[in-house]
C-alpha cells in the first residue's frame, strides 16, 4: 500500500494574526510555523497503517525551502521520503493542482490531507485532487479502516455520521478521531535528515482567484458584569438588549 | 447567465440553512439582474422543493434517481455541474456544510470556477471585479478573495445571512442527467442522524462548557440549560481531549467554528484558539469564576461566580421566561 501524506506549513495556533499596514500580506514577522495540526492526524494514521511492513508512506508539501523543518518533523514522526514542489503555494487550486500531478505519475493506493489547514481553513485540497485525479474523495473523515483494497470510512455529517465504503485509489481529509497525533522520538529526529527529500519544479496552471486583502474582527462592546444572584436579569438583557432569545 | 444554487436536505426536508443560502443566491442573482435555479438531488416531495420558490427561486431542477438516493459525491458534483452547464450558470452557490466542503471544490475543478469557501457577505461586483469576504485563520480575521475567472463558486457560512422571503412561486422541473458508472464509487453503508438533537455548526443558540465542569459527570447541567434554550451543546479542546464529550463538539481553532447569535461559554478560560472559533457569535455570555479569565474580555455579559450554582438558575429562569413567551 502506498501512501501520499499531503502537509502544510503553518502559523502556530497561539499566534496573534496581523497584518501588514495595508492590509494585503498576512505579517509573518516573529510567527513560528507548525507542522498543521490536522495533517499530523493523517500522518499517524498512515504510519498506524503501515506498521509491520504493510505500506510506505510519502510527504508532499508544496512551499518555499523555509518549510523544510515542517517536512523534517513528518519524516520525523514517521514518513518514509518526503516531495517538495518548490513554489509559493498561492491557493488550494494551484496546490492540489501540483500534488495531483505528482500522484499521476507516481501511483498511490491512498492519498490523506488534514480537514483544511489552520490558516485559510479551505477544506478545498482533497476533493480538488480528487477531481483532478478523477477519483472519489471523503471529505472530513472521523474514522479510516482498510480492509484488502477497500476502506471503510466514517465521515461527519451535521448531527451525525455517514458510513461507506470505497475502494483504492481515493482521497480522504482527516478529522480528529482518525488518530491521535504522534511525537516524534529521538530515532525518529535522527533518521529524518537523512530520509529522501525530493526538490521539484511547480507546474503551470491557470490564477482563478486572489486574496487582495484582509481584516480583523471588529473589537466587540464593553461587558456588561453581572452578579451571580442575577440570572433572571441576564435571561431578560438577553431578550431585551441582545435580542437573541 | 443565471445563479445556480444547490439545496441540501435532509431526510427529504429542507433546514433553515438550506433556506439561508437560496436567499443569499437570491441576492446575488439580483446583483447580477439574472435568474436564481435551485437543484435539488435526492428524495424530496414536491411541496417541500416549491418552498423554494418563497425564498427567490423561479425554478427547481428536481433530480429524484435510485443511484442518488445517497451521497454519492463524484456523481452529485457532476449532476450540479450538468446543471450549470445546461442552464448556463455562470455563479455556484452551495452551503459551506460538510457535504458542501467536499462539493465545492471538486465544481470548482470542473467548472474552473474560483471557489470562494467560508464566505460571510454577499459579493461587491465594481469596476468588473467580483470580490467576496471569507473567515480566515480559524476565525481570527477576515480575507477578501477577488475572482477572476468566469465562472464562481461560493460556499456560505451557516448563520452569516438573513433569510429572505419574497412573493415568489417555483416551477419544477425534473432534471436526468446520464450517470457515468464511474461517479459512483463510493457505497454509503448507513446515515446516522441524531434527531433529538440540534447540530452545532448551523446552531443559533450554543451552550459550550470547559475544563471547569470538572468532569463528564457533570454534563447534564449542561444539557438541561441546552435544552431548555433550544441550542446545541459544545466544549473546549480539554474536554473533547480527554474523553469528556465527543470530538464533533470540540468549538476552535483546531475544532470547528461556529457563528451563533448566541454563544454561552461556561467554566472555559478564553484561550486564544478557542477564542478563534467563537469570535464570530453575534452574543457571547461568560461565566467563570476567575474574573481574570480572558473570555470576559470579548464578552457582551459576563457573571464571575460558581457554575454548579450559576447554572441550574439560569436553567430556571430561562424555562420561566419560555412559559411566559
Amino acid at each position: 500500500m502506498k501512501i501520499l501524506v499531503c502537509v502544510s506549513n503553518v502559523p502556530d495556533t497561539t499566534t496573534k494574526i496581523t497584518f501588514s499596514s495595508d492590509n494585503t500580506q498576512f505579517n509573518t514577522t516573529g510567527v513560528q510555523y507548525i507542522l498543521n495540526p490536522y495533517d499530523e492526524i493523517a500522518l499517524a494514521r498512515a504510519i498506524e497503517l503501515s506498521e509491520g511492513g504493510k505500506g510506505t508512506i510519502t510527504v508532499i508539501h508544496v512551499g518555499e525551502p523555509s518549510s523544510e523543518p515542517t517536512i523534517r518533523k513528518a519524516l520525523a514522526i514517521g514518513a518514509d521520503d518526503a516531495v517538495r514542489i518548490n513554489a509559493i503555494p498561492r491557493d488550494a487550486y494551484f496546490v492540489s493542482f501540483q500534488i495531483a500531478e505528482y500522484a499521476r505519475s507516481n501511483g498511490f493506493d491512498l492519498i490523506l490531507t488534514g480537514r483544511e489547514s489552520i490558516d485559510y481553513n479551505g477544506c478545498q485540497v482533497a476533493a480538488m485532487i480528487g477531481e483532478f485525479l478523477d477519483i472519489p474523495s471523503i471529505s472530513i473523515i472521523k474514522k479510516l479502516d482498510i480492509d484488502g483494497n477497500s476502506a471503510s470510512i466514517e465521515r461527519e455529517i451535521e448531527g451525525g455520521k455517514e458510513v461507506l465504503r470505497v475502494n483504492f485509489p481515493f482521497v480522504a481529509s482527516c478529522a480528529e478521531g482518525v488518530a491521535e497525533s504522534k511525537i516524534p522520538n529521538m530515532r525518529g529526529i535522527m533518521s529524518a535528515r537523512t530520509k529522501p527529500l525530493q526538490i521539484l519544479e511547480a507546474s503551470e496552471i491557470e490564477k482563478l482567484l486572489e486574496f487582495t486583502s484582509y481584516s480583523t474582527p471588529a473589537p466587540r462592546g464593553s461587558v456588561t458584569m453581572l452578579s451571580s444572584e442575577e440570572t433572571e436579569k441576564l435571561v431578560n438583557l438577553l431578550h431585551t438588549e441582545a435580542k437573541v432569545i | 447567465m443565471s445563479v445556480l444554487v444547490y439545496v441540501e436536505n435532509a431526510e427529504g426536508k429542507f433546514k433553515k440553512s438550506t433556506f439561508e443560502v437560496v436567499s443569499y443566491a437570491k441576492a446575488v442573482a439580483n446583483l447580477l439582474n439574472t435568474d436564481l435555479i435551485a437543484i435539488s438531488i435526492g428524495d424530496v416531495k414536491q411541496d417541500e422543493l416549491s418552498t423554494l420558490g418563497k425564498f427567490g427561486a423561479s425554478k427547481v431542477l428536481n433530480v429524484d434517481s435510485e443511484k442518488l438516493k445517497t451521497f454519492v459525491i463524484q456523481a452529485y458534483a457532476s449532476v450540479i455541474s450538468d446543471a450549470a452547464k445546461k442552464e448556463g450558470s455562470d455563479v455556484l452557490v452551495l452551503a459551506n456544510s460538510f457535504s458542501g466542503k467536499g462539493l465545492a471544490p471538486r465544481l470548482s475543478v470542473k467548472l474552473q470556477a474560483g471557489l470562494v469557501d467560508s464566505a460571510v457577505e454577499l459579493p461587491k461586483i465594481e469596476n468588473n471585479t467580483f470580490s467576496v469576504k471569507k473567515t480566515a485563520f480559524s476565525g481570527k480575521a477576515f480575507s477578501i478573495v477577488e475572482l477572476h475567472s468566469a465562472n464562481k463558486v461560493i460556499a456560505l457560512n451557516p448563520n452569516s445571512f438573513q433569510l429572505t422571503e419574497t412573493s415568489g412561486a417555483a416551477s419544477i422541473e425534473d432534471f436526468q442527467p446520464e450517470i457515468k458508472d464511474s461517479d459512483l464509487r463510493i457505497t454509503v453503508t448507513n446515515v446516522v442522524r441524531a434527531t433529538n438533537k440540534i447540530a452545532l455548526p448551523d446552531a443559533e443558540l450554543v451552550v459550550s462548557a470547559g475544563r471547569g465542569l470538572k468532569g463528564p459527570e457533570n454534563w447534564p447541567m449542561i444539557e438541561d440549560l441546552a435544552g431548555a434554550l433550544g441550542a446545541a451543546t459544545a466544549c473546549s479542546k480539554p474536554v473533547s481531549d480527554a474523553g469528556w464529550r465527543p470530538h464533533e463538539e470540540h468549538v476552535g481553532q483546531t475544532g470547528i467554528a461556529v457563528s451563533p447569535n448566541l454563544y454561552i461559554a461556561i467554566g472555559i478560560s478564553g484561550a486564544i484558539q478557542h477564542l478563534a472559533g467563537v469570535s464570530s457569535s453575534k452574543t457571547i455570555v461568560v461565566i467563570n469564576k476567575d474574573p481574570e479569565a480572558p473570555f470576559f474580555k470579548v464578552a457582551d455579559y459576563g457573571i464571575v461566580g460558581d457554575a454548579f450554582e450559576i447554572i441550574p438558575k439560569l436553567t430556571e429562569a430561562i424555562k420561566a421566561y419560555k412559559s411566559h413567551s
